[in-house]
């Protein structure tokens, strides 16, 4: 009950995206398509929960001063192998993604998780506390990419839907990136008053 | 003229921030006050040529002649953590008023996802310089140039939020919520420089 309690946390109270306002450059990045923001998502989350596992295994074993160099050789780890088995399996989606695959060792988000509840808590909670953070990054980033692909492209996960009239190209581009995102903060925002 | 394309492409048409979404941590983070913002602009373009330089000359003579280029982003962020640690004791050092400018943002630079991202475009040669010949003297001046454009586009924005704190913002949108709509609309004014960099080569009859 308690793990399950993280995990909520993690999607709502603590959501990255939306209210802890972390990893934005991947955000903005990546969402031009439903199917981009869940990639890198679930690309994100599989080295939350890695990182997040491993330096709660380790965290009695590393000195206090040289803690977060040692942290980032573990993220860096994971985000190497997370690099060899895209590349192996969707090569596709790595091209895709692009430069935002290895940058995924500076998103802030895997760093905080890692200082801020894998140091400090056991295995089992950090292991909740990545999957609930991921899955709220993930569900963060689909909804972006949902939002602009609908509105930019009139498409949902490929499936076309609206006619090419009511299409807003600027919203697959840069600046709709920084606009959906700001409206969508507007709308959580609201929603919590 | 090449170098000038590079400068004007990375500076307006491709701005690492606006259009490239690179470092929007310190973008968003420390564009409250126009002064703090060119600090961060200059230190990042301090601290991103000397890790061009290094991580340039670290791909190309010891990781790919013993067949490492998978290592490249473990051995890069360290070298760049490493760079900036270094940096920080040397300024304080040699230079204790730069140190005192630049001091508070060093450490921040680290994480900055636009130190990491350019290294790695400029050691794999993956981005546009104009024609040319990938080579250390022009990566080094790509660096630069992204450098420019993230501090020009740091300077504008604080410079818009100095004002935005001063206007009534409706309560669910103060923050960083108005703050990124601000951010689209000043991505979309630099939409406007889109195939200058192109139209200039034509002109003078380059390609």
């Amino acid at each position: 009950m308690k793990n399950f309690k993280i995990i909520l946390n993690g999607i709502l109270k603590e959501n990255p995206t939306f209210v802890l306002l972390l990893g934005m450059c991947p955000t903005l990045a990546t969402t031009t398509s439903a199917i981009n923001g869940l990639g890198m998502g679930v690309a994100t989350m599989f080295v939350l929960i890695c990182s997040n596992v491993f330096i709660s295994l380790l965290k009695n074993l590393i000195p206090d001063g040289v803690r977060i160099p040692c942290y980032i050789i573990v993220i860096a780890s994971f985000v190497t192998m997370l690099q060899m088995i895209m590349q192996a399996y969707v090569p596709d989606l790595y091209k895709t993604l692009g430069i935002f695959i290895p940058l995924i060792v500076v998103n802030c988000i895997i760093l905080g998780r890692a200082e801020a509840f894998a140091a400090k808590n056991n295995v089992l909670a950090s292991l909740c506390d990545g999957v609930g953070i991921g899955i709220g990054f993930t569900l963060a980033l689909t909804l972006l990419g949902l939002v602009r692909e609908l509105l930019g492209n009139g498409s949902l996960f490929g499936m076309e839907i609206l006619p090419e009239s009511m299409r807003m190209l600027v919203f697959v581009l840069a600046p709709g990136a920084f606009i959906t995102l700001g409206l969508l903060i507007a709308i959580v925002n609201k929603i919590k008053n | 003229m090449e170098y000038f394309l590079i400068f004007i492409s990375a500076i307006f048409v491709n701005n690492i921030v606006l259009s490239q979404f690179l470092g929007i941590c310190p973008f968003l983070g420390v564009s409250k006050k126009v002064g703090t913002a060119a600090g961060m602009g200059v230190a990042v373009a301090f601290v991103l040529v000397i890790a061009v330089i290094v991580t340039f000359l670290l791909q190309n003579y010891v990781l790919v002649p013993f067949g490492l280029e998978y290592l490249q982003t473990i051995v890069f962020i360290l070298v760049i953590a490493g760079l900036v640690q270094m940096l920080e004791i040397v300024l304080k050092k040699m230079s204790p008023s730069l140190y005192q400018a630049l001091g508070i943002f060093l450490p921040l630079i680290t994480t900055n996802c636009c130190i990491l991202g350019v290294s790695i475009l400029v050691a794999n040669g993956t981005y546009n310089a104009q024609g040319l010949e990938p080579t250390l003297l022009v990566g080094v001046i790509y660096a630069f140039a992204t450098a420019v454009g993230f501090a020009l586009a740091l300077i504008i924005f604080a410079g818009i939020r100095e004002q935005l704190s001063m206007v009534n913002i409706p309560k669910n949108m103060e923050g960083i919520a108005i703050a990124l709509i601000t951010a689209g609309l000043l991505a979309l004014a630099f939409m406007g420089f889109s195939g200058v960099d192109q139209g200039i080569a034509n002109a003078v009859g380059l390609k």
